[in-house]
Order: structure tokens, then C-alpha cells, then sequence
């Protein structure tokens, strides 16, 4: 094993599936060259070693960028296109959205289009809102699009390889925060299936079902509550769509409680979806109603002060926890 | 043109106070924990900001972008809301909401600073609607960098403030830069300023350097505005002497070429002239730099003292 952060991770998949396929390309605005001269960061070093014809710098174009890899996933190759921040998503998203998720479906299913759109997400760096604004529900919400966001480096790692062998666009979020985050990364190679969730810890008295940077909170929250008796499984989604119900089901079968908890804001996020798919396939299992914790409805402000009342943390967690285990009818 | 002994003191005025409060920043930014967030500075740029500022009246309005300290305080926003709001206080202008990336000044008519690049230009046009369908004789400016006149938002904004002919003024910094990519590598046009003949609109380069000039061609393009002749595209070439944020090594860029260019520094281009006309006596530039340091001073201790916002307010202020 080796310890890397995220971004290392990524830059690893990137490398590993440049290498092994010669239709693979990357192109944003500064994946080449990139005023962070730092071998944290995502596509580090990758200009050195796969030259300018594959690791092509973009002008600060995001529509043009998104629809550089439409067009040239149509032709057969596999582009990796970066988007600097999420909330820059949104001038992509006319390319993702109505051209990359639906020209299959309007081709009837003759063409393909397999790209990837790395999205660099999150909040935690008092950069407030219009860099801070986490998309995956939006992303989510297109038919068509494939959502991955994972939590640890070693999925990340293993489910960019799978997104871009994968022949349908796959929307990969990255929350920057991890990047500095070191974990395990395996050194032989290795693919992490898209649509597979993983229990990161088994319990048997309520399960939390998170993504992205928000596993760590609940991993800390659940060895909190586990002084306390109280037994909590988390549950990894990796993958947003498409959504494992499998293991989703499994876990709430067994625990009876449901907790989910995403850093993004409240209404219309992740969690009302997957409240829904419980309430219409187990809810005869739940022993008490399900709770939600995630960010409030407001933009991310840039003041610490604010920022931290904005973010999901332990102590909300670990009372929403205790408020399904108390639950009494 | 010859431009007033009066003129001339605000525009050195504005540069002298915005170089000192973003040369402070980059000493603030340095101590971990101080001020949070990114730290964008025009240090080096402050003709563009300070000259088109001065050739505007009060009811006129700017639109600003992330590289904005300079634009606000040429446009005579308070230094101590301002830092206070760059320290994340909640005696900030925005209540530590916004922070030095999204600096919100609606009281001296700069009611937008977006980091969203290009984001700014279609609000611009937006506002100049207002003004032209009110009837105002004022003018919209917006600022934004080369690296913005790739998105898509350039191109929509100057055809629609074009086809309306709103009084708007697209006032491009063009510091040779955008990120780590330098001109060349993203954009193929000599001058940007060549984009306005696509749009028919004139298009004018200037020495962005070069307060005095940049004054004269903003009191020009803003006159044609007021007489409903339409949006300018003004191109102010200057150089990014920082990096694109303080915490940026500049790895891509010549030493060399930072160091032509900071000898090419817009304050004493100007008083170096108004010297030598007699336009200013170097005791009166000496007191301009004391009191400068003064209010900047005051202004970071202002927002020392200042407390943080209290975490509830964070649900405040979404909706009306
Ligand atoms: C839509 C969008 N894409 C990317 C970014 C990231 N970004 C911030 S500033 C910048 C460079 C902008 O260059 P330019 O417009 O020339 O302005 P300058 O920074 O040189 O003043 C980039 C790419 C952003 N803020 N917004």
C-alpha cells in the first residue's frame, strides 16, 4: 500500500489509463501547466510525461471544453476534462446536460459518448459560494450521466480507472479537501466497479449512508457513538447513479434506522432520493423515521464563522443518530 | 486633452491607497489563519481601476471581478468595510458573506464583484439596460480580465450591449495572464480589443499603465455611451506583477519580465509627471504616502477588533 491523497490518487488513474490506452486524453484549464506547482494536486506532472498533444490546456471555456469532449467521444476517443471548481459545473452544463446525457438516447442508441468530467468539489476552504457548491444532485438529475464521488483515494483511484473505460459519460466529483487527506492506495492495479456501494464499517443499530468527504465525519461520529453502545454501519455510496439499492436496502433491512448525511444544501439534495427509494422498498424495516443531515439552504458563505455553521460535522451527526436510536412511537 | 491638477491627484490618490492596502495584504496573508480564503491581488494594475474610476460620476456603476480591491477603492469604497470584509468580520460590507472574492459595494454603485469569470459582462449590459430604459445619463462599467473574453459570456454580452446599444463600457485588464496560461496560449487575436469589430463596436487599446491614458479613453467611450452611440470595448494592456493569487510561486513567469514590467509601475509614471509640471511637490506625494499608510492601518486594525459573525447569521440574508 501506499499512502496518497486524492488528487495523487486520480493522477495515478489518469496516468495508468493514458498509458494503456492511446484514446485517452486530458483537457481543462490548467491540466497542464497550473499555477499549483504541486504534486498534490490532480494532473501534476502529467504534461512532462505524456507531452502537449494529450494534456491539452484549455482557455477559461468551460461550454467549450464540455463540448470538446462530446465531440470527440463521438469519434472513439476518451476524454478526461476538468472543471476547476463546481459551481463552474453550471457553464459546462448546457455540453453535460443536453448534449453528453442525452445524444445517445436521441440517436437511438447508435453513438456513445465516453468521457469523463472530473469536477473539483467541495467547501472547507473559505473561498465562499461561487467557488464553493457541491452539484451532485443537479448532475444526478439527468438521465443519461453517470455520478461517482468518492471518499477515499483508493476508491478514487479505482473508479476513475472504471470511468474511463466506461462508454457512457460518467460525472466524477472530486472534494479538494481530500486531496490533503492521505489514505491506503493498493500498488498492483485494480478497478472499483461504477454502482457499487461499500460498507466502510458494519453495525448493527443504524446505518449512515454518505459520499465523498462527508464518510470521514460519519466514520468519527460512529466511533464517538460506539463508546456509547451505540452501533453504527456506514455506508459508502461511491456512486450516485447508478444508485445501489442493494446495499442500501441490505443495510437498512438489518439496522432499521436511517440516517443520511451529504455536504451539499437540503432541498432537492441526494438524501430526499434516497429517502424516497427507502420509504418505497423498506419501509416496513424502519423502526423509526429516517433523518437527514446536510448543509443548510443557503449558499456557502466565505467567513469561517459562517462556513462552519454551514458544514455537516460530528455534532450534528451524532444527534441526529441518537434522535432515530431514541425514536419512540 | 490636458487633465486637471485635481484629476490627476485622485487618480495618484487611488493608486497610492490601493498599492498600499494590497501591499499590506500580502504581508497579512502570510500570517496562517489571519485571512481566509484565496488572496487576488492587482498590485502593479492599479491604472486600469484608478483611471477608469476617475473619469466616472457617482451614478455611474461598476461591475467587478475577482481582481477587484483596486476597482473598489478607486470607486471610494471604505477601506475599513473592505478590509474588514476581506478579513471575514462582520463589520464587513457583506457581513463576512462574500469575503475579498465576492466584495458587494452597492452604496458607491458597485453592486457586483463576481469570481465566476465572465460572469460580470452580461450583468453589466443588464444594468446598463436599466439605465438606458430609465433614461439615466449614466453609464455601466464592466471589469474583467483576457482570460474572461474566452467565455461565452464575452461574446453574447457585446452583441446584445451592441444590438441595444446600451451605455455600457467592457473595460478588459488584459495583465498578459490568465491562471498560468500566458496571453498567447489562449487566445490568438493580437489585441482583444480587435473582438469589438465583430460586435461593431469601436475597440481601443491603451497603456494600461498609463492612468492618464486610460482616463482620457474612458471619458471618451463613456461620452459616446451618454449619447446613446452605444458599448465600447477598451483593452488596457498592462502585466500581472503577483501571482494570479499570492499563494501562486509564478514558476511560469520570466523573472525577467516581471521585473521589465514592475519598472514600468503606474505610480510613479503618474507623479513622476505631475512632478515635473509642478502638478504635485514631493512633500505633498510624501504626505499622500503617509496618510495612505494611515488609513490602511487603521483599516486592518478596524478589522482586527472587529468580531466575526456570529455562526447564526449564516442563515440570514438569502432571501429578501
Ligand atoms: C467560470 C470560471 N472558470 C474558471 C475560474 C477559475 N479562474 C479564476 S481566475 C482565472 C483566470 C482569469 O484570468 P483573467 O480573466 O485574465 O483575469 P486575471 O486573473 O488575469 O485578472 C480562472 C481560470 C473561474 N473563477 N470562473
Amino acid at each position: 500500500m501506499n499512502e496518497l491523497g486524492m488528487g495523487q490518487a486520480v493522477n495515478q488513474a489518469l496516468r495508468e489509463e493514458m498509458a494503456r490506452d492511446a484514446n485517452v486524453f486530458i483537457a481543462g484549464e490548467g491540466v497542464g501547466v497550473s499555477i499549483h506547482d504541486n504534486p498534490m494536486f490532480p494532473t501534476w506532472g502529467l504534461l512532462e510525461a505524456f507531452g502537449k498533444e494529450r494534456v491539452r490546456d484549455t482557455p477559461v471555456s468551460e461550454a467549450a471544453i464540455a463540448g470538446l469532449a462530446v465531440g470527440a467521444a463521438e469519434a472513439g476517443l476518451r476524454p478526461v476534462v476538468e472543471v476547476m471548481f463546481s459551481p463552474f459545473f453550471t457553464l459546462a452544463s448546457d455540453m453535460i446536460v443536453n448534449h453528453a446525457a442525452k445524444l445517445r438516447y436521441l440517436s437511438g442508441g447508435k453513438s456513445s459518448f465516453p468521457l469523463v468530467v472530473r469536477i473539483k468539489s467541495g467547501s472547507g476552504f473559505g473561498a465562499g459560494c461561487q467557488h464553493s457548491h457541491n452539484l451532485e444532485a443537479w448532475a444526478a438529475h439527468a438521465p443519461g450521466l453517470k455520478v461517482v464521488m468518492p471518499a477515499t483515494p483508493a476508491d478514487a483511484k479505482g473508479l476513475l480507472k472504471s470511468a474511463i473505460r466506461d462508454d457512457n459519460p460518467v460525472i466524477f466529483f472530486e472534494d479538494m479537501m481530500l486531496y490533503f487527506a492521505p489514505g491506503p492506495v493498493p500498488e498492483e492495479e485494480y478497478l472499483v466497479p461504477i454502482g457499487k456501494a461499500d460498507v466502510k464499517r458494519e453495525g448493527k443499530d443504524v446505518t449512515v449512508v454518505t459520499w465523498s468527504r462527508m464518510l470521514w465525519v460519519a466514520m468519527s461520529a460512529a466511533g464517538q457513538l460506539a463508546a456509547d453502545g451505540i452501533d453504527v454501519e456506514v455506508v459508502d455510496l461511491r456512486t450516485l447513479v447508478p444508485l445501489d439499492k442493494e446495499t442500501l436496502l441490505a443495510s437498512v433491512r438489518k439496522t432499521g434506522r436511517l440516517v443520511v448525511l451529504h455536504e451539499a444544501t437540503r432541498t432537492g439534495g441526494f438524501a430526499g432520493e434516497i429517502a424516497a427509494v427507502v420509504m418505497e422498498e423498506a419501509f416496513s424495516s424502519l423502526k423509526a423515521p429516517l433523518r437527514r443531515v446536510t448543509g443548510p439552504d443557503i449558499p456557502v458563505p466565505a467567513s469561517p464563522a459562517l462556513e462552519s455553521a454551514y458544514l455537516p460535522d460530528e455534532a450534528k451527526l451524532t444527534a441526529a443518530i441518537r434522535s432515530v436510536i431514541d425514536h419512540l412511537y | 486633452m490636458t487633465i486637471s491638477v485635481e484629476k490627476q491627484k485622485e487618480m495618484l490618490w487611488t493608486m497610492i491607497l490601493s498599492r498600499k492596502f494590497e501591499e499590506t495584504l500580502t504581508e497579512l496573508c502570510r500570517v496562517q489563519g489571519k485571512i481566509p480564503g484565496m488572496m487576488i491581488l492587482s498590485t502593479g494594475q492599479e491604472a486600469v481601476g484608478s483611471g477608469v474610476c476617475a473619469a466616472l460620476v457617482p451614478e455611474d456603476v461598476i461591475i467587478s471581478n475577482h481582481r477587484s480591491h483596486n476597482h473598489l477603492l478607486a470607486r471610494g469604497a471604505d477601506p475599513n468595510a473592505l478590509m474588514a470584509e476581506i478579513f471575514c468580520k462582520k463589520t464587513g460590507y457583506n457581513k463576512g458573506k462574500s469575503g475579498t472574492l465576492h466584495l458587494a459595494v452597492p452604496e458607491v454603485n458597485a453592486p457586483c464583484t463576481t469570481t465566476v469569470v465572465g460572469g460580470g459582462l452580461p450583468i453589466a449590459v443588464g444594468r446598463a439596460f436599466a439605465q438606458q430604459y430609465r433614461g439615466e445619463k449614466a453609464v455601466t462599467v464592466c471589469f474583467f480580465g483576457d482570460g474572461a473574453a474566452n467565455e461565452g459570456s464575452f461574446h453574447e454580452a457585446l452583441n446584445l450591449a451592441s444590438l441595444w446599444q446600451l451605455p455600457v463600457l467592457f473595460v478588459c485588464e488584459n495583465n498578459m495572464y490568465a491562471g498560468a496560461q500566458r496571453y498567447e496560449e489562449h487566445t490568438r487575436v493580437e489585441n482583444l480589443a480587435d473582438r469589438g469589430a465583430g460586435y461593431a463596436m469601436p475597440g481601443i487599446v491603451v497603456d494600461g499603465n498609463d492612468a492618464a491614458a486610460v482616463y482620457r479613453a474612458t471619458l471618451d467611450a463613456r461620452q459616446l455611451a451618454i449619447a446613446g452611440k452605444g458599448p465600447t470595448l477598451l483593452e488596457c494592456k498592462t502585466y500581472r506583477c503577483r501571482g494570479h493569487g499570492e499563494q501562486d510561486p509564478q514558476h511560469y513567469q520570466p523573472k525577467a519580465e516581471i521585473a521589465a514590467w514592475q519598472e514600468r509601475c503606474p505610480i510613479p509614471r503618474l507623479s513622476g509627471g505631475m512632478l515635473s509640471s509642478s502638478a504635485i511637490t514631493a512633500a505633498e506625494l510624501a504626505a499622500l504616502e503617509q496618510k495612505a499608510g494611515d488609513i490602511v492601518a487603521a483599516a486592518v486594525r478596524f478589522a482586527e477588533e472587529s468580531p466575526y459573525p456570529d455562526p447564526a447569521e449564516a442563515l440570514e440574508d438569502v432571501y429578501v
